[in-house]
């Protein structure tokens, strides 16, 4: 056995013999009342719970460690290998079984619980004990995979594909298959597919009454309408603002950079609330429009133009985001060659450049009609009568109706569109390489952008940058009058609502927003590296490594992006509340969504940006017999860090702006800033909920600036002209 | 080496920071878990008088009231709840309904109007009502005397056709609110001829909402003329200084319950009947004037908010809340509603 497997091999021992198995109630890291009666009782470990008779099904986990410390001492080889997968698979099996089949008294698979615990049985929520077991039976069913040679024999590669698997199958599909299997369900627990047959092929969804009579068109056809229009716009703004900033002297880079980047770190509601306020009928400029010019007021926002409107401007910068990582990793040695070969720029950017932005400009499609099906809180305030999935499936679940087995059918609609677009993606990228990063050192000059472009970029980009600026004053100006659009009394109240601090007794944080926002913070600064790690370990993986199954697991990434948020809160509620996995109502299951509900971004920023980098460097680092490990850490990751930025401040910044998902998790101790600032806004008080979002954009911005500095800038090897040296913006670093 | 040295380091990490986070919320002894349906600032006000009244730590949460069934629902098997306050009572009825909550008989029932008691019967006991509040609308002054028109007073008055595409009202689907108004109009006019005044009035619905309050805020900023609302909802913009002036229908009109319920399976039982109990006592009903909240205290020596729509003043229709509470009905006049008014061309 290696000594990476015996360290796993001991992680077990910890978690099965030392640790408390279950999740007691009231523990804390200050008091330790709760470990009474420790090594028994509630806070006990397996191994006494087992041994000592009153949890006899955990006995057969832990022989399968005793049969895995009996080979420490063998050579790793073939035959090891496979008595390791074996005895791993087994205790797997054997813990999943007890786990979901014991639960609490009544429910789970009774005939399997009187199987293995006799009649009776019940076991509370699994805690840190069971989950370092079972991690180190993944862990070994993963050596003795490698052990055998899968995955050029490589324990890291192995043992991630492992972790990543068993993360997404217990946090993406065991919720969403619950949510889905009351599709197929009434509400007796009975099987009724004329029901699910019926709700799916209803007119409400499906009707094409907008092409033939005055009426509504069915939600599904809005539902994508809206997506491929907002996937198109934002990836082509996104593609625009990145070849303006990295490819032209165009003056002013440096404050567009960061106004195109404001709408990301926007919490909800907010934009669409200024877009109501500047051109909702009584809006500032229907108003000078009227009075100046006599052209009537009208209600254009609310429908498709506005949501539309408020999506673009939100999800412009993630498209920009995606894009800048690839426009910058696009080698100007090809441009170059083309140049010498006679083409023109034009004829360059249409044959070299275009084709080699294609990756970047399917993910970023991807990534803005993703979002764009999953958004809810546009529609919710622009949408009038112009409905959407997400919104549809929101009231399904919470509205007068109350009916989840039609929220359930209309989720797996939108599941379609998404499965459809990311098998559209595929088909067009098609098997070609995209790769640019190569080992060789300097490769040239980026050619600058052939005329027609620049100007048709910056028509592009001028007025939107000029709306969103003009959108940013108003939502600065909120905070500080009494109330937007009407009284423009200049006030502090708001703030000293939200975050007046008390320092008459020391440091008191008096303001009602204070809670929500330090649990906010907290969680958000937890969830961002994981989520960029994990993100960009399964990117790395889905790339770079072969092995069975990638395609669906790359898909399985997508999943839980694709579903609204709200659909995901139901589904982490059903699936979490009860054992083995209970965990509503603590942080952790927040950091849970927060991670696997910003995950994709970070496998779609890490697959685009590895697409780019030449295979051949991670072989030249794997010839000088560096194991996979160490490329990741040594070669790949440093030219990743674009990806690695996009996948931290976005994680961080969703953490921080998510509704929907989150709205069924929030418990009394857990509030979020923006499940408070809904509150405000459903009260009628924007001027809190825009002094507390102002307040929240600031700290992103902190927050970002902080995740730029600490994972610094990547050095290409590139030469800079003095153009883009000046710029400034995106500093290319000398060769 | 290397490498399990790095995945052991990220293990300790997420570890660390689980059991940081996992720390679940405080024991039994001395606390309750609140799911509050009314806004923040009245949900506020009542768990910390409640604490300091008692001593007992409260933890709350503040929900839509649609969001505390569907999570009371999802819940069922493990409850994590305790009381339910606040909030219209057509969900407090349907989780009743499902059992999803328990009965409960409160030594203050005397006290409280005979409203309030007539929603306690139709749950069977497992609700009852906290406050009351008559449905209406809300019109905007400068919209309403820029169109030449005199103030809308009545139901009757909504179709005049100046107002065309200048009313709004939350989609009863979605809303609790529209909900009220469906099967008010029904209870008013009768089936058939409220559907016949629903479709009239489809002609000047602008947009048919997903919140039910959210018409008043677009009356009080001049997006549009009427929003059929609770009333007091549009009491707020008013008090506020906004020009919305709030009516209340001259034909009669319906109104909600607002509810309280104790959840089944409750982990501080005790303490939440505690609560059930002084929520339901005048000085308790007093702490929602304070929090901008007008509606109208279900206990009869309660103070009633001076700004509050007066009820007496009111024709209230004798609304069947156990008829259109029920969930059979509700889905039978949804259904209805989507096929023969929301599908109608405009």
């Amino acid at each position: 056995m290696r000594p990476a497997t015996r360290l796993a091999l001991l992680v077990g021992w910890l978690g099965y013999a030392l640790i408390p198995w279950y999740l007691p109630d009231g523990m804390s890291l200050t008091g330790f009342g709760w470990l009474a009666g420790y090594p028994f009782g509630k806070a006990g470990t397996a191994l006494a719970l087992a041994l000592s008779g009153s949890a006899p099904w955990l006995l057969p986990v832990g022989i399968a460690l005793v049969v895995a410390t009996l080979l420490s001492n063998r050579q790793p080889g073939t035959a090891t290998g496979s008595t390791l997968i074996w005895t791993g698979l087994a205790g797997l099996v054997f813990f999943f079984a007890q786990g979901f089949a014991i639960t609490l008294k009544g429910q789970g698979i009774p005939w399997l619980a009187a199987l293995l615990g006799g009649a009776g049985a019940a076991q509370p929520g699994m805690g840190f004990g069971a989950f370092l077991t079972v991690l180190s039976l993944l862990l070994l069913l993963c050596h003795g995979l490698a052990y055998r040679g899968v995955c050029r024999g490589d324990v890291f590669t192995t043992s991630s594909i492992g972790i990543v698997i068993m993360l997404i199958g217990l946090f993406i599909f065991l919720p969403v298959a619950t949510i889905l299997r009351s599709a197929l369900v009434d509400s007796d627990g009975g099987l009724a597919l004329g029901d699910f047959v019926e709700r799916f092929l209803s007119p409400s969804i499906w009707g094409l009454g907008c092409l033939t009579a005055n009426t509504n068109c069915g939600v599904a056809w809005n539902t994508l309408i809206l997506a491929v229009l907002t996937g198109v716009i934002t990836t082509l703004l996104g593609l625009a603002c990145a070849l303006l900033i990295l490819r032209t002297g165009m003056p002013g880079k440096r404050a567009m950079r960061l106004l195109t980047v404001l709408p990301i770190i926007t919490p909800p509601f907010v934009i669409g609330l200024a877009l109501i306020l500047l051109f909702g009928r009584s809006g500032l400029f229907s108003t000078l429009l009227f009075e100046w010019f006599g052209v009537p007021r009208s209600r254009w926002i609310y429908g498709l133009p506005g949501v539309l409107l408020a999506q673009v401007l939100a999800f412009a910068p993630i498209a920009f985001l995606v894009l800048i990582g690839v426009v910058q990793g696009i080698s100007p040695s090809l441009e170059e060659a083309s140049q010498t070969l006679g083409a023109k720029r034009w004829t360059t950017f249409r044959t070299v450049t275009w084709p080699l932005l294609r990756p970047g400009l399917a993910n970023a499609f991807l990534l803005g009609f993703v979002e764009s099906m999953a958004d809810f809180g546009n529609p919710l305030v622009l949408g009038g009568n112009f409905e959407v999935l997400s919104t549809k499936i929101f009231f399904a679940v919470v509205g007068a109706a109350h009916n989840q087995g039609q929220a359930a059918v209309l989720a797996i609609v939108l599941l379609g569109f998404t499965l459809a677009a990311f098998w559209a993606q595929q088909r067009w990228l098609g098997s070609k390489s995209y790769t640019t990063v190569t080992g060789k050192g300097d490769s040239g000059l980026p050619t600058p952008l052939p005329r027609r472009i620049t100007w048709i970029s910056a028509l592009v980009i001028g007025p939107w940058v000029a709306l969103t600026a003009v959108i940013y004053v108003v939502i600065l100006m909120g905070g500080f009058v009494k109330t937007m659009g009407r009284d423009y009394t200049p006030t502090l109240q708001h703030y000293i609502t939200g975050f007046s601090i008390d320092f008459s007794r020391g440091l008191y944080f008096d303001g009602s927003a204070w809670p929500s926002f330090f649990t906010t913070l907290k969680l958000a600064a937890i969830s961002a590296p994981l989520t960029a790690l994990i993100g960009l370990l399964t990117a790395y993986l889905l790339t770079r490594q072969r092995f069975a199954g990638r395609g669906a697991l790359e898909f399985a990434t997508m999943l839980s992006f694709a579903i609204p948020g709200t659909v995901l809160g139901v589904a982490y509620i059903l699936a979490f509340n009860v054992p083995p996995v209970e965990i509503t109502g603590t942080g952790l299951i927040l950091v849970i969504a927060f991670v696997f509900r910003n995950m994709p971004v970070g496998v779609r920023s890490g697959i685009a940006g590895l697409s780019q980098i030449d295979k051949s460097l991670d072989e030249a680092s794997t010839t000088l017999s560096a194991r996979s490990f160490t490329t990741l850490w040594r070669v790949v990751l440093p030219l990743l860090r674009p990806a690695l930025v996009a996948a931290l401040v976005y994680s961080f910044v969703r953490s921080m702006t998510t509704v929907s998902a989150v709205i069924f998790l929030v418990s009394a101790e857990y509030n979020l800033a923006t499940a408070y600032i809904v509150g405000r806004v459903e009260a009628g008080e924007f001027g809190l909920a825009i002094a507390y979002s102002s307040v929240l954009i600031v700290v992103m911005a902190i927050g970002i600036s902080l995740i730029q500095l600490g994972v610094g800038e990547r050095k290409l090897g590139r030469r800079g002209t003095p153009a883009l040296a000046s710029s400034a913006a995106e500093p290319i670093k000398q060769g | 080496m290397q490498k399990s040295n790095w995945l052991r380091a990220g293990l300790l990490a997420t570890l660390a920071g689980g059991a940081l986070l996992a720390a679940t919320p405080a024991s039994a002894q001395g606390s309750l878990v609140m799911y509050c349906g009314v806004q923040e600032e009245w949900c506020r006000a009542m768990s910390g008088a409640f604490e300091k009244e008692t001593g007992i730590k409260v933890a709350m949460t503040r929900k839509s009231a649609g969001e505390v069934y569907a999570q009371v629902k999802a819940e069922a098997s493990n409850p994590r709840g305790d009381i339910w306050w606040g909030g219209t009572g057509d969900p407090h009825l349907q989780a009743a309904e499902e059992g999803l909550t328990l009965e409960y008989e409160s030594p203050v029932n005397k006290d409280l109007h005979p409203w309030a008691l007539s929603q306690w019967n139709a749950a069977k006991k497992r609700t009852v009502g906290i406050y009351a509040g008559a449905l209406g609308f809300g019109f905007n002054t400068q919209q309403i005397k820029a169109k030449g028109l005199a103030e809308p007073k009545c139901w009757a008055d909504l179709l005049n056709a100046k107002l065309k595409d200048d009313v709004q009202v939350a989609d009863p689907n979605s809303s609790g609110t529209a909900y009220t108004l469906l099967a008010t109009v029904v209870q008013l006019m009768g089936e058939e001829k409220g559907f016949d005044y629903l479709k009239a009035l489809h002609k000047n619905i602008s947009q048919y909402t997903k919140s039910g309050a959210a018409p008043a805020k677009a009356a009080s900023l001049g997006e549009t003329a009427v929003g059929i609302v609770f009333i007091h909802d549009a009491v707020v913009f008013a008090v506020q200084g906004d020009p919305i002036k709030p009516v209340a229908p001259c034909e009669g009109t319906g109104y909600e319950i607002g509810s309280m319920s104790i959840v089944k399976g409750a982990r501080n039982l005790d303490n939440a009947k505690k609560f059930y109990d002084w929520a339901l006592t005048p000085a308790a009903q007093a702490l929602g004037a304070p929090a901008k909240s007008y509606q109208v205290p279900s206990n009869k020596n309660a103070p009633v908010p001076t700004q509050a729509p007066k009820m007496e003043e009111m024709k209230l229709i004798n609304y069947d809340f156990v008829k259109y509470g029920s969930s059979a009905e509700r889905v039978r006049l949804l259904t209805k509603w989507d096929k023969e008014i929301k599908a109608l061309p405009k």
